[in-house]
């Protein structure tokens, strides 16, 4: 029985590490399954996140494209809006309420026309200044002219020389030259003047003939009667009133013959049906041009010589252009015979 | 006693009375004759002769009451007085020319002194008489019926309007249109005062078509002729704008402006009052006269001329500028402004100064261009001189106040508003720091500038009271720099350094 108990001892001994060694061969086989297992289901798992979160991705993908397109169009449409946007402010504003180069050009052509004004002012200003030189010159020169005439008697002849032309100087004073050109003055009676103001001798004389009673006229002063004999006055007024007399050359005119055959003329043209001329050949008014015949028109046609003129000229000759006239002027040698006053050279 | 002895008689108190007549006529041209004249009671004597049998008796007379009426007022009134005038006026119908002459002479002299006179000339019905001597053939007549109903009409609006009614407008104008200048300057004289009352009266001569011959007359040679054609078209055209527009189109431009070159000063004075009129209206009036070239010819005529003649011309570039910012840029472009300074500074008097401050005033407050074209000559210190100064008259005080305050608020043109931080009033002073609050926080050079020119420290220095604009001002500025800088400008700063420097302990080695 000791045997027993021992090796059921010994065999307890070992059952329990038999029993957990096969417990833990047991485990480890079972864990190794699971884990096989589980890797199994991990990797499964992994298939099939792996293939969902693709798919979100993708999606997700999908809406930032679409998202980042339309903000790329919108950017685009913008840029494009502002360009239209800048353009039609621009224009609007330039148009309806203010446009800068529209000023700067108004602006430059205001100081144009400044400068133009301003040159066309100082010329008016100028030449008004040189008329005025001038006026005054020529009262200065009218002025002078009018005391040289004043001062003729002052001349120098040729016994006594004048004060302006003094020996002693070499050569004479302007004063004298101008007295020279001078014509003497013949006193005249003063010119009345019409001044502005009120004037009582002016008006005086105006009325001196209504303002005193009538008085009878004065009578005249006793003077000398004239020297020497006088002609008949019946003779002196008919040789006063004597009537015209022309000449010949005078009394004509110089063209009558023209004249005379115009009046002619004008006489026939008066009796006239017809006042158009007759033409020389039917389709003249037609204008068409006028042919004319070969053996005329050739060079080796007919002479003018002959059927034109009847002179022989060469023009090389000649001394003068001018023709002779066709009307001489009369000489009146013998128009005045006895009608003049002196007997001088008239045979007697 | 025979008829040629008692004739005689006749004769000699005829020939006495010439005498006389003539003598006291002649006398009379000379003032200080007439008091003596006057006591010897003169007036009485030769009221009688007006109604000698004589005619020429009759016209000396009326000249010699004409002359003594012609000097002072009391002797006009003494010729009303003495029931003279119903005499004048009836015979003025019938007689010959000189008395006419004479007699609308002696109205004229009357008339001239006050309106109670004028007014008793046309109550004894003399505008009537006058008128039907406007008809007469002789020149001389119309002259002086002419020259008489202008004296009348430049009182007052009631007496104008009593010559128009007479009908005297169209006749005068028809006495424009005759070959004698006298008569025409007398005309042109008589329908300016006519004119200068009152639209309605202006309207009335415009309706009879006087601006054409008015404007024909502009080119005549004669300045005296000129003179008056010009200020009866700026009388015509001050009214309204209606009125100034039908006188630009009877084509006065460019013509006038060769007015404005005349040798006479007056012709020049009288052209640039017109053109002012016509200015002042409405901006398309003035853009008509800029496009002409007007505001150049009108700078070159203040640039020639002196005193008084220079001040509708000054006026002219106010009234336009005033209008737009464009017309006023017109006429800086058209080199105005210096000029207008140079009146500012050289003209003697208060008023003439005044007027070249306001224009430049209303060059300047437009837009900053402007205020800077206005201070880039220097003007505004002269403004203020004349601002702060005590000889200046109240008005152009207020002016160079208001002239100053409106380019300020438009000036960014430092250099020109330094000069001000030192001796302006606190009133100007507080603009011009307000326009260097808003100019120096975007300006960099300009910062730089303000700082070594010693504005900064000016502006510390300034005291201002707490709150008010002036520190708001003052503290913008304060914030565009540093605090080291703006404590180092501050005043006592040096004071401040000192007492630190007292108060410092060195480390004790």
């Amino acid at each position: 029985m000791g045997i027993l108990f021992q090796c059921r001892d010994a065999v307890d001994v070992f059952r329990k590490k038999e029993y957990d060694a096969a417990v833990k061969i047991q485990s480890w086989f079972r864990g190794c399954r699971i884990r096989a297992y589980l890797r199994y289901l991990h990797r499964v798992a992994t298939v099939i996140q792996k293939c969902w979160r693709g798919y979100l991705g993708r999606q997700h993908y999908q809406l930032i494209v679409k998202l980042e397109f339309c903000t790329m169009k919108m950017n685009l449409y913008n840029a494009m809006a502002v360009r239209i946007q800048k353009r039609w402010r621009g224009y609007r504003i330039r148009k309806y309420c203010f446009n800068y180069f529209y000023l700067k050009e108004y602006l430059k052509a205001v100081s144009e026309t400044n400068d133009a004004i301003r040159e066309a002012l100082e010329e008016f200003a100028e030449m008004k200044e040189r008329e005025e030189k001038k006026a005054d010159l020529e009262r200065e020169e009218k002025k002078r002219d009018y005391q040289a005439r004043k001062m003729h008697y002052l001349l120098s002849t040729k016994q006594i020389p004048g004060i302006y032309n003094s020996p002693f100087r070499k050569d004479p004073d302007p004063w004298e030259l101008r007295l020279q050109k001078a014509k003497p003055l013949i006193s005249q009676r003063p010119k009345v003047k019409q001044k502005r103001g009120v004037n009582i001798s002016n008006r005086l004389a105006c009325t001196s003939a209504r303002s005193l009673p009538q008085s009878e006229i004065l009578p005249p002063i006793d003077r000398k009667q004239c020297q020497g004999p006088f002609r008949d006055i019946t003779e002196v007024l008919e040789q006063r009133y004597k009537p015209l007399e022309p000449t010949l050359w005078m009394a004509e005119p110089i063209n009558e013959l023209k004249m005379a055959r115009e009046e002619l003329r004008k006489q026939e043209w008066m009796r006239n049906i017809n006042d158009n001329m007759f033409l020389p050949f039917s389709s003249y008014h037609k204008n068409k041009k006028y042919i004319p015949l070969m053996h005329s028109s050739s060079k080796y046609g007919p002479n003018s010589y002959g059927s034109q003129h009847f002179r022989d000229e060469n023009p090389k000759k000649w001394i003068c252009d001018k023709d002779f006239q066709t009307v001489l002027p009369s000489f009146d040698l013998f128009s005045k015979y006895g009608k003049l006053y002196s007997k001088a050279g008239q045979i007697i | 006693m025979s008829q040629r002895q008692v004739l005689q008689v006749f004769e000699q108190y005829q020939k006495a009375r010439t005498q006389f007549v003539q003598m006291v006529a002649e006398l009379a041209t000379r003032p200080q004759n007439i008091e003596t004249l006057q006591n010897a009671g003169v007036m009485s004597l030769l009221r009688p002769l007006l109604l000698d049998v004589v005619p020429t008796i009759q016209q000396t007379a009326a000249l010699a009451l004409g002359r003594l009426a012609n000097y002072n007022g009391d002797l006009a009134e003494a010729v009303v007085k003495g029931d003279i005038l119903p005499q004048l006026v009836y015979s003025l119908a019938e007689q010959n020319r000189f008395y006419k002459k004479a007699a609308a002479f002696v109205l004229r002299a009357v008339g001239k002194h006050s309106p109670q006179l004028a007014q008793a000339i046309v109550d004894c019905g003399a505008l009537d008489t006058l008128v039907i001597c406007l008809e007469d053939f002789d020149p001389g007549v119309k002259e002086a019926a002419a020259w008489a109903l202008g004296y009348i009409a430049r009182h007052n609006a009631e007496l104008s309007q009593a010559v128009v009614d007479a009908g005297a407008v169209p006749l005068l104008v028809l006495c424009i249109q005759e070959p004698e200048i006298a008569l025409k300057r007398i005309a042109a004289s008589a329908l300016s005062d006519i004119s200068k009352h009152s639209p309605e009266l202006a309207q009335t001569v415009v309706d009879v078509g006087a601006i054409a011959h008015l404007a024909q007359m502009i080119l005549n040679p004669d300045s005296k002729l000129k003179r008056q054609v010009l200020s009866a078209l700026s009388q015509i055209a001050k009214h309204s704008v209606d009125l100034a527009e039908m006188v630009v189109e009877a084509e006065i431009f460019p013509v006038v402006l060769t007015c404005l070159k005349d040798k006479d000063d007056y012709v020049k004075k009288n052209a640039s009052t017109l053109i002012r009129e016509i200015a002042k209206h409405t901006p398309e009036l003035s853009q008509l006269i800029v496009n002409t070239g007007g505001v150049a010819a009108v700078t070159d005529c203040i640039g020639s001329c002196k005193g008084n003649i220079r001040l509708p011309g000054i006026m002219m570039l106010g009234y336009v500028a005033a209008h737009s910012e464009n017309l006023a840029m017109a006429v800086i472009v058209s080199k105005a402004v210096p000029q207008l300074s140079v009146c500012l500074s050289e003209e003697p008097e208060d008023h003439i100064k005044a007027a070249a401050a306001w224009a430049l005033g209303q060059i300047g407050r437009h837009t900053p261009e402007h205020a800077r074209a206005v201070a880039v000559t220097n003007t505004l210190p002269v403004l203020l001189s004349l601002y702060m100064s005590t000889e200046s008259s109240e008005d152009l005080q207020t002016k160079s106040k208001k002239a100053i305050k409106s380019i300020l608020q438009k000036c960014t043109y430092l250099p020109a508003l330094e000069p001000f931080l030192y001796d302006a009033p606190p009133n100007i002073l507080k603009h011009v720091v307000g326009q260097f609050s808003k100019v120096l926080p975007h300006d960099s050079k300009a910062r730089r500038l303000f700082v070594t020119s010693g504005g900064l420290k000016k502006v510390q220095e300034i005291k201002a009271g707490p709150g008010s604009l002036l520190q708001e001002y003052i503290n913008s500025i304060n914030s565009c720099y540093p605090e080291e800088i703006v404590r180092y400008y501050s005043p006592g700063y040096s004071d401040a350094l000192l007492q630190r420097v007292d108060s410092y302990q060195p480390l004790a080695n």
